[in-house]
């Protein structure tokens, strides 16, 4: 082997800090942070705020171990995929290999950290989400169901839950609330992602809803879905973690989002390639701002420092 | 042809290890820091010693 030779293959093969970073998705890192504060401040017992910062570290550091194991597990598709091909490693920067070391190692170091800083039923529900994404969702439903996003999604919508253990030590109805709010909202966000990420799921041959039963009734399912959601995303404000600032956000994004899941379900397939799937774009970043804002309602509405009228 | 002592490699891999290095002393300060906040919050209790050993 000669000293160039061994050079290009060095070159190739050493990943940057950076590379292992984006294995670890750090834009679904920000949401897991975001709505396990939301949890943990919404709780009614106070945590010291060092002990709240480390666990919400080894929450996200969690979230990034079971990502990493996403992305080992999935290395094949993810080359196939336009949305993912420059993922670390379909990309050539980082080895499935060290991708499965990684996400274990640190899968294992955040939820025995977690059971340190916080209590061991908050890591429980740490190491079963991690489990949940890597066997239920990415081993299992991904490719054998329709369904996989609808039942996958509860992998995301733990952190709030993990957030509120954190804080007491123990389970009740509200936490809930927030996991049923993700739950809900995760199939009509991924599958209007579906509708415009025209053959990305095809060329990969996952059973996405678009592939399986076409584009007509996956615009059908979208609104479909879209109706409990608004129902129970507005009925929370008259629960505990509500309030009047939830319940104005939440009728202002629940009329728009219910809007956007009417227009996408009225049209059809060449309007839509006629404006290329607009409104599908634009009821996907909806979706973001909807779940960002009624998270960010919750969290103001625990900040405050006293409730009135029929919230009291 | 000599050979570069400073390739673009070593540079990669001397920004790897430092930054390694600082999750390190972060993730030590950061025990330091919970161990002194378990130890000092009101309901942190040293182990009892059984009596008679």
């Amino acid at each position: 082997m000669t000293d160039v030779s061994f050079q290009n293959q060095a070159q190739e093969a050493e990943a940057s800090l950076g590379d292992y970073f984006a294995l670890m998705k750090p834009r679904v890192m920000q949401l897991v942070v975001f709505t396990a504060v939301v949890g943990l401040l919404a709780a009614p017992v106070g945590v010291h705020p060092v002990i709240a910062f480390a666990s919400i570290l080894f929450v996200a550091i969690g979230a990034g171990a079971s990502g990493a194991l996403n992305m080992w597990w999935d290395s094949d598709i993810d080359g196939v995929m336009r949305r993912t091909a420059k993922r670390p490693i379909p990309a050539g920067k980082v080895t499935p290999d060290e991708a499965k070391v990684l996400g274990f190692a640190l899968s294992g170091m955040s939820v025995m950290m977690l059971a340190l800083s916080a209590n061991l039923l908050a890591a429980f529900l740490l190491a079963f989400t991690i489990f949940f994404y890597l066997v239920i969702y990415s081993m299992w439903l991904k490719r054998s169901t329709p369904q996989n996003i609808v039942i996958g999604g509860a992998a995301g919508a733990f952190p709030p839950v993990i957030g509120w253990v954190i804080a007491t030590g123990s389970m009740t109805i509200e936490p809930w609330l927030m996991f049923a709010l993700i739950f809900m909202w995760t199939p009509p966000h991924f599958w209007a992602l579906a509708l415009f990420m025209k053959s990305d799921y095809d060329d990969a041959g996952v059973p996405m809803l678009t592939v399986t039963h076409g584009r007509t009734s996956t615009r059908k399912h979208i609104l479909v879905y879209t109706v409990p959601l608004v129902i129970l995303a507005v009925g929370t404000a008259f629960t505990s973690i509500g309030g009047p600032i939830y319940l104005a956000t939440a009728l202002v994004l629940n009329a728009l989002f219910l809007k956007g899941a009417y227009d996408i379900w009225s049209r059809t397939e060449a309007q839509a390639e006629a404006d290329e799937y607009k409104v599908e774009k634009s009821f996907f970043r909806l979706s973001l701002w909807y779940l960002f804002l009624h998270f960010g309602a919750i969290l103001i509405e625990a900040l405050l420092p006293a409730t009135w009228g029929i919230w009291t | 042809m000599s050979i570069r002592a400073e390739h673009e490699i070593h540079q990669r891999r001397k920004g790897r290890n430092i930054g390694v290095g600082l999750m390190l002393a972060a993730f030590v300060v950061l025990i330091l820091a919970l161990t002194f906040v378990k130890i000092t919050s009101g309901d942190f209790e040293m182990p009892r010693i059984e009596e008679g050993q």
